[in-house]
């Protein structure tokens, strides 16, 4: 049995509550306030308590699928991310660099936001980036 | 948040301004509390009698759309009785004689007229902010998501530097962010305007300093496209594709029709989501990302501080981080990725980003640092704005009213407005899935006033309609007395029963912001 605790910070709002991950044999079965430190206090609201509830769900995504005539399939990584590239970047090429718009995510992480902005300015030339914050 | 949230409970007056705290920000709102018990005098100004109204000493429903008017009478108030902060103004600020001479307009009387408020309460709101020391501002999407929520954010600057209530412990203006991340993800540049770290993309050092760190081409100098802005290229046919990651914008954004009509006009549609979203249905491609708890990073909070985020368990199946799935996009459009942790990508933000150029991973294993933070050295800022603002002088706006775009008429008769319910969180692709949260709260549900109710012959639990000039839905009412009479409350969280059917695409015109708290709408039995 290996079971541990994993310090994170809460998912849902801006509070930044500070919260450990009960970890069971490779599942989430349970999510804890820190207790020592955060802003938090040791404390969770209800959504707090309750996060590791949606991880394992068995709708979650597990393959990349492409659509043909209408219908997904499911593809390989490498399938997925051409088709990607190559659209996009035909797309650049044909229409210009301004064709193409990047929505990034106030769910990812600040990591993440670095990549899909320097993506959009550095490869494909445009400063169509922007996320939720103004919705 | 020009301050941290500890900061709050030590405040002497907090004025709350369209922010359900104890919803939407509930370990903030325990602040809150605990400034109530310390002895703190509550102002909330919101039009729904709120959890928090209860233990307000002072509790204002303006008319809908109309804070404007509202704070320029508490202005008013403040100059005429020679409340206002001479010295701080004297200072620290520019553009004060302006926003007198507006203010000269604006009398409480005048301001009643139009919020509703009675004169004698605007004096006694704009006396206890004025000479509570010290005063702090709490306020959300309440104030922003307007057509006009870059003239009422304007307002309570100009109301926190008239009395200099800014720039000190437990003293400021302090928007509540409403995403784990949002604050991070405006950090990091994913705005069409500015690179990391909020350096304009327009200014041609800041384009060659990153050219030169990136051994990039010559970066764009224009300004980019805002959301909305890209939904109509969308339609118009001048944006061909759109590259999607974690945002279910189909279900999100306002004027659900028109929204997923551009998403269908697309081209080529890239969806990168952990569930198959509204709008990861209508993609070309759906690239399947691990979820928070499955990979290592940061998010920025909104108190500016930095945490980490740390993986506890795999991604089902081939799901993978989106950093990794991004770094293999970006090799594959021939930009150097030569990162093997986040960690790696952190650092090299950081060294272009002089408001993170001291925080690092190592650092806030131990230490809490909240930005700016710039060297190794500094230690992070706990509140903003001491001693001089980011412009140098705090800038007043002479700030008119302006009413909402769309009010109620004859054929929509309502307001309609819209927010969070505490067991749920936005399109609840999370939340939703959470049995426990699941069965808390279950189904979409429309407050409504029992003397609106009485009229329309309509009994609590009923099924209603709701119509506006965009589309219509059918919601379960819930009666009582938390919405003034004349107004209707929804939250977003249901597809079935989705307020943003209903909304307009008014904007901001400086934010392109869309107006979510306030649109006309008409109300049937179902």
């Amino acid at each position: 049995m290996d079971y541990s605790f994993v310090p994170t910070t809460c998912p849902y709002c801006g509070c930044g509550c500070q919260m450990f991950l009960e970890v069971l044999d490779g599942k989430l079965v349970g999510t804890e306030p820190v207790k020592t430190a955060g802003m938090n206090e040791g404390k969770l609201c209800i959504k707090g308590w309750k996060v590791h509830e949606f991880v394992h769900s068995a709708e979650r995504l597990t393959r990349p699928l492409i659509k043909s005539d209408g219908v997904f399939r499911e593809a390989s990584w490498d399938e997925a991310l051409g088709l990607v590239a190559e659209r996009l970047t035909a797309i650049r090429d044909q229409h210009g660099p301004s064709a193409l718009g990047f929505l990034s995510s106030a769910r990812c992480t600040n990591e993440e936001n670095y990549l899909v902005q320097k993506i959009a300015r550095m490869a494909i030339g445009t400063n169509n980036v922007d996320h939720c914050a103004r919705l | 948040m020009t301050n941290s949230i500890a900061e709050i409970e030590d405040a002497a007056c907090l004025f709350i301004i369209g922010s359900n705290t104890t919803e939407a920000h509930p370990l903030i709102a325990h602040r809150v509390f605990k400034a109530h018990d310390k002895g703190a005098k509550i102002i909330i100004v919101d039009p729904r009698r709120i959890q928090l109204s209860l233990i307000a000493d002072i509790h204002v429903r303006p008319n809908f759309g109309t804070d404007v008017a509202l704070i320029n009478g508490m202005m008013h108030e403040i100059v005429a009785k020679g409340l206002h902060d001479r010295e701080f103004i004297a200072q620290r600020t520019e553009g004060f004689a302006e926003l007198e001479s507006m203010l000269g307009r604006f009398s409480p009387e005048r301001a009643e007229e139009i919020c509703g408020v009675p004169a004698a309460t605007i004096r006694e709101i704009a006396h206890l902010y004025a000479t509570s020391q010290p005063s702090s501002i709490l306020y959300t999407l309440g104030m922003t998501e307007h057509s006009h929520g870059v003239d009422n954010v304007k307002s309570l600057a100009n109301l926190a530097m008239l009395c200099g209530q800014i720039g000190k412990p437990s003293s400021g203006v302090n928007p509540l962010r409403g995403q784990n991340n949002v604050q991070g993800a405006c950090d990091m540049g994913a705005l069409p305007n500015v690179l990391p770290g909020y350096q304009v993309v327009t200014n041609l050092g800041v384009r060659a300093k990153f050219e030169a760190a990136w051994g990039a081409s010559p970066l764009p100098a224009e300004v980019g496209l805002t959301i909305p802005q890209m939904i109509d290229g969308l339609i118009e046919g001048s944006v061909k594709s759109m590259y999607i990651v974690g945002e279910d914008t189909a279900l999100t954004d306002p004027d659900t029709h028109h929204i997923v009509h551009a998403l269908e006009s697309a081209e080529f549609l890239v969806v990168q989501d952990i569930f198959l979203s509204e709008t990861a249905k209508l993609a070309d491609v759906v690239l399947p990302a691990a979820c928070w708890a499955e990979k290592d990073g940061t998010f920025t909070c909104t108190e500016r501080k930095v945490q980490r985020v740390r993986k506890a368990v795999e991604a089902p199946g081939e799901a993978r981080p989106d950093w990794m799935i991004l770094r293999e996009v970006g090799a594959r459009l021939g930009i150097p990725m030569n990162y093997d942790s986040p960690q790696e990508i952190f650092a090299e933000m950081a060294s272009l980003s002089p408001i993170y150029g001291g925080i690092s991973y190592q650092r806030i294993e131990s230490e809490v640092l909240q930005w700016p933070c710039p060297t190794p050295d500094h230690g992070g800022t706990k509140y903003l704005h001491k001693g001089s603002f980011g412009r140098g002088l705090g800038l007043f706006s002479a700030i008119d009213f302006r009413p909402s775009e769309e009010l109620p008429d004859e054929e929509y008769p309502f307001f309609l407005t819209t927010g969070r319910h505490y067991a749920h969180y936005n399109a609840r692709t999370m939340t939703g899935r959470c049995p426990t949260l699941a069965s808390e709260y279950s189904q979409a549900i429309t407050q409504m006033h029992v003397n609106d109710a009485a009229r329309l012959g309509v009994n609590n639990g009923d099924q209603i309609r709701i119509s506006s000039r965009r589309g219509e839905v059918v919601s379960t009412a819930r009666l009582g007395d938390i919405v003034p009479e004349g107004a209707i409350f929804m939250d977003f969280h249901f597809p079935e029963a989705n307020s943003n059917v209903l909304l307009g695409t008014s904007l901001d015109p400086i934010t392109k912001t869309p107006d979510y708290k306030v649109c006309a709408v008409r109300i049937e039995a179902a």
